[in-house]
């Protein structure tokens, strides 16, 4: 896709407003390690757009031509899969699709069927979860997923590994995936446990201004009457900002948190009450992503006071009745430990 | 309001409808039409077919499999011939999809539908709605995505002639579609309407965009003009309209809002050209006005009760019975993409008949399975609880303990939500009972409900448990184990028919507690009046659950009774 721009999904960089969803996924895509989003909100906001747009603007990765699970070098390869071609080549950024009611064997893999019966072999047929291997899952109406396969997508994606065992199978393979979950709130809830295991959670709004409402319908109908034009003069944007993931990437490592923004850390996360210390690691990556993606050369306060509400909204120790807005609480504590 | 959107009308613009989707399916995305099976929709699929002629048309049902929807391997055809023989999937040609029974499509299934709708690869449906109330209806997800929304609900058959579709026309508004201009305005004018009618999703001003200019092209004008826009505002925002359209503060004489049983669009036209400098917004939402859904304003008034209930129920379908549970011996079925082929069994179920069909086959070198050996692995499941709630909000009651029960559901709701169990809502108070809430786990929604219930008024207790009734049998329609906890003072003093008249009121309030028992539900009656009331353990009995008199109890202790109640039960 992203060597034929003339067509493709809709831009990331043209997509109006939603800043904070934008930026939650950049930063997932600076630093992997953060977790994954989850982003809740109305129907027709653009959480889809957003994901099916990001896969479009990543850096393409190296990966094994053949491989299921997209290894980076041929010694990774898994020994089931049996690859013939071990060139490496460049693969857009998997952004892998998992559909509602999708079955156990379908996201894990399970044996393959077909050979079995037809060729009487046993071998092994990957699932979901090794072809989103050093990409993205994305998952939309999470909520509305049966809970034992979200408790497996969640297990796997902290762990990295995809541990298959049934049918007299015994496999593993590598699968590091930024989740990404998207869902209408209305419908259902998540758990709060599993809600503690994305890393950035947004909630995203039908924008309320006209004039933005307005810049939305134009941009997608342009898009939607001549996909090739809109992408072409979309196109520098998309590649700018591109160019500023992967710097800030190869920058993240060089990013400085000193002791207080440390303490900063805790504090906040302290006061908030949040069970647990992922609270404060993620605030920490996503505060030292965001300072590598505007260049600074050390976490600041600023970054940390932009970051939070995405990494604490939805690990507040709630009251499933209490009502008022976690948002509201976060930005509440946070100016008040950051005054 | 009562004959506003009038039936001969409706009728047309489906008429309009179907030629604007059949100019355009691909950008429209498809129709949601919702009517009993009938004459009248019978008619619209006439038209339909013959409006479609040419294009792929297939029908799914609401239990479709993943194999036929995306396409899969043959089982049988390869077993047979020792080949892999793949089946093509509905999804994967351009064509038109026509869903019968989408009231009852999954959740799953419409996530399915909706993401190959956004691909636009070409893809559209007809989605017929044969539900009964509000709450029967397709989901939310869906819906968004298919531009036309039609009721042909109560369109009497003298009112639905043949459809009539100029052919002809149809091929020439295609030539002119791909040039049809939008003036600039127009998109800002729609966004405009859409969001003072309450719509948020921002799929609504796109589609009745593109049905703008479908409509522009049939009646063979390159440019967009107002009696487009206003189609589009007909057919695609009006119905999907949430609130009444406020007129603007700086406009001159308003149009009271409620003014519903507004003059037909064309006199309107003359009168609002004249006087407001924008013109289109405002006779576009004009006619919004007009066509807004007769019902609209009764679903404003129970907190949008009907439109959260399709999201809710939604929730419910999907919940349902799709957990694993208790491995059960497998037993011989079908290969789909969702059953599990229990291998072993499989094999062992093959194994005796080898050497026979080695022979009848002459085939040596492998193994012979045939489709009647496949075993697929079995759950036992348990079906989610669904706690209808039946509260007292009269005015004996309100003034007594409303508070106190409101209190005591929202520890229940709490328990509930760490149990995941589906939470109802019922009222009744005045003449009649509404159900606020229809099962849903969503625990934001429930409270709202509740803190809004307002108290007063007659007790009308047979409604009330009539309305619990209902409910009950639609959660169990979605597979669900429902009970009903009664918050009561007990003092029945309203009949079903809504009339105040207590003896009548004593014994339908019995008639309906005896209907509950028949259905052999579970659940509890708690007396919240002051002292115990002497009807109520009778009444608990008549629905045979167990009655719980609630003197000066706080609300936790009613919660740990409930919830021992309902475990026992």
């Amino acid at each position: 896709m992203t060597e034929k721009p003339l067509t493709g999904p809709f831009p990331f960089s043209a997509i109006v407003g939603q800043d904070e969803m934008k930026l939650a996924m950049i930063l997932t895509a600076i630093d992997p390690g953060i977790g994954g989003v989850l982003v809740f909100g109305d129907r027709g906001t653009g959480k889809s757009t957003a994901v099916r747009g990001l896969a479009a603007l990543l850096p393409p990765i190296r990966a094994v031509a053949g491989c299921p699970v997209n290894s980076a070098a041929e010694a990774d390869v898994p020994d089931w899969a049996h690859v013939h071609d071990h060139s490496v080549v460049e693969k857009p950024t998997p952004v892998i699709d998992l559909p509602l009611g999708a079955t156990e064997d379908r996201v894990v893999g399970a044996l393959d069927i077909e050979k079995a019966l037809s060729h009487g072999e046993k071998a092994f047929e990957p699932g979901l979860l090794a072809r989103a291997n050093r990409g993205y899952l994305y998952i939309d109406e999470v909520n509305l997923l049966e809970d034992h396969l979200v408790d497996l997508l969640l297990d796997v994606a902290q762990s990295g590994q995809n541990v298959v065992e049934r049918e007299g199978l015994s496999i593993r393979h590598p699968a590091r995936f930024v989740l990404v979950g998207s869902g209408n709130p209305e419908e259902g809830e998540l758990r709060p446990q599993l809600l503690d295991r994305f890393g950035l959670s947004v909630e995203v709004q039908s924008p309320r201004d006209i004039d933005v409402r307005v810049d939305v319908i134009r941009r997608r109908d342009a898009y939607d009457r001549d996909q090739s034009a809109f992408l072409a003069d979309w196109h520098d944007d998309d590649m700018a900002l591109r160019a500023r993931i992967v710097t800030a990437r190869a920058a993240l490592a060089r990013v400085d948190a000193e002791d207080a923004i440390l303490r900063d850390c805790a504090e906040l996360c302290v006061a908030l009450g949040s069970d647990g210390l992922r609270g404060e690691l993620t605030l920490l990556r996503a505060a030292r992503a965001l300072a590598a993606f505007e260049d600074a050369p050390s976490v600041t306060r600023a970054h940390l006071r932009s970051v939070a509400p995405s990494a604490l909204r939805h690990r507040l120790r709630r009251d499933p009745l209490d009502e008022a807005g976690s948002t509201t609480r976060v930005t509440r504590t946070v100016e008040e430990v950051l005054a | 309001m009562s004959d506003a959107p009038h039936a001969e009308e409706r009728w047309q613009r489906a008429n309009l409808a179907l030629a604007c989707f059949a100019l355009d399916p691909a950008a429209l995305g498809g129709i949601w039409l919702r009517a009993r099976v009938g004459p009248v929709r019978d008619r619209f699929l006439k038209g339909f077919d013959l409006a479609m002629r040419g294009k792929t048309v297939s029908r799914l049902h609401p239990d479709i499999g993943d194999d036929a929807l995306f396409g899969g391997i043959d089982l049988a055809a390869t077993l047979g011939g020792g080949t892999v023989t793949r089946t093509k999937g509905l999804l994967d040609r351009p064509g038109v999809l026509i869903l019968p029974m989408a009231e009852r499509a999954k959740p799953r299934l419409a996530a399915r539908l909706a993401r190959a709708l956004d691909d636009r690869k070409g893809l559209s449906l007809l989605a017929l709605d044969e539900g009964a109330g509000p709450e029967e209806r397709i989901p939310e997800s869906l819906a968004d995505r298919l531009a036309i929304h039609l009721d042909l609900g109560d369109v009497p058959l003298s009112d639905a002639p043949e459809l009539q579709l100029d052919t002809d026309a149809l091929v020439e508004a295609r030539r002119v579609l791909p040039h049809v201009t939008v003036p600039d305005t127009t998109i800002s004018d729609l966004a405009q309407v859409a969001f003072r009618l309450g719509i948020t999703s921002l799929r609504a001003p796109l589609q009745a965009l593109a049905l703008a200019r479908a409509s522009a092209a049939l009646s063979g004008e390159t440019e967009v003009d107002e009696a487009d826009l206003l189609t589009a505002v007909e057919l695609v925002l009006a119905p999907r309209a949430t609130q009444m359209p406020e007129a603007p503060a700086e406009q001159e004489p308003p149009e009271p809002p409620q003014e519903d049983d507004s003059p037909e669009d064309g006199s309107e036209d003359s009168e609002t050209e004249d006087d407001t400098p924008h013109v289109p917004a405002e006779m576009m939402l004009e006619a919004a006005r007009a066509m807004l859904p007769p019902d609209l304003l009764a679903r404003m008034e129970a907190g949008r009760a009907a439109r959260n209930a399709a999201s809710a129920s939604g929730t419910g379908a999907a919940k349902k019975g799709n957990r694993r549970g208790r491995p059960l011996p497998s037993r011989a079925g079908r290969l789909g993409s969702d059953t599990r082929v229990d291998l072993v069994a499989t094999l062992r179920a093959a194994a005796p008949w080898q050497p026979l069909r080695r022979q009848t086959t002459g085939q040596n070198d492998r193994l012979h399975i045939r489709m009647s050996d496949v075993r697929v692995r079995q759950y036992e499941e348990r079906s989610d609880r669904a706690i209808i709630f039946v509260v007292d909000a009269s005015g004996s009651a309100a003034l007594a303990r409303l508070a106190e029960a409101k209190g005591a559901i929202e520890l229940l709701l709490g328990e509930a939500y760490a149990r995941r169990d589906h939470v109802a809502l019922v009222a009744f108070r005045g003449d009649g009972a509404d159900v606020l809430l229809p099962p849903t786990r969503s625990l934001v929604q429930t409270k709202r409900r509740l803190e809004q219930l307002p108290g007063g008024g007659g007790t009308p207790l047979a409604s009330g448990l009539k309305a619990a009734l209902e409910l009950a049998g639609l959660a169990q329609g979605k597979g669900m184990t429902p009970s009903i906890a009664l918050l009561t003072d007990g003092r029945a003093n309203v009949d079903l028919s809504g009339v105040a008249n207590r003896a009548q009121a004593a014994e339908d309030s019995r008639l309906m507690a005896r209907a509950i028992r028949a259905k052999g539900l579970s659940g509890l009656v708690i007396d919240t009046g002051l002292r115990p009331t002497r009807g109520l353990d009778e009444l608990a009995r008549d629905m045979g659950v167990p009655y719980l008199p609630l003197p000066r109890a706080d609300a936790r202790s009613v919660s740990s009774a409930v919830d021992a109640a309902l475990d026992v039960a």
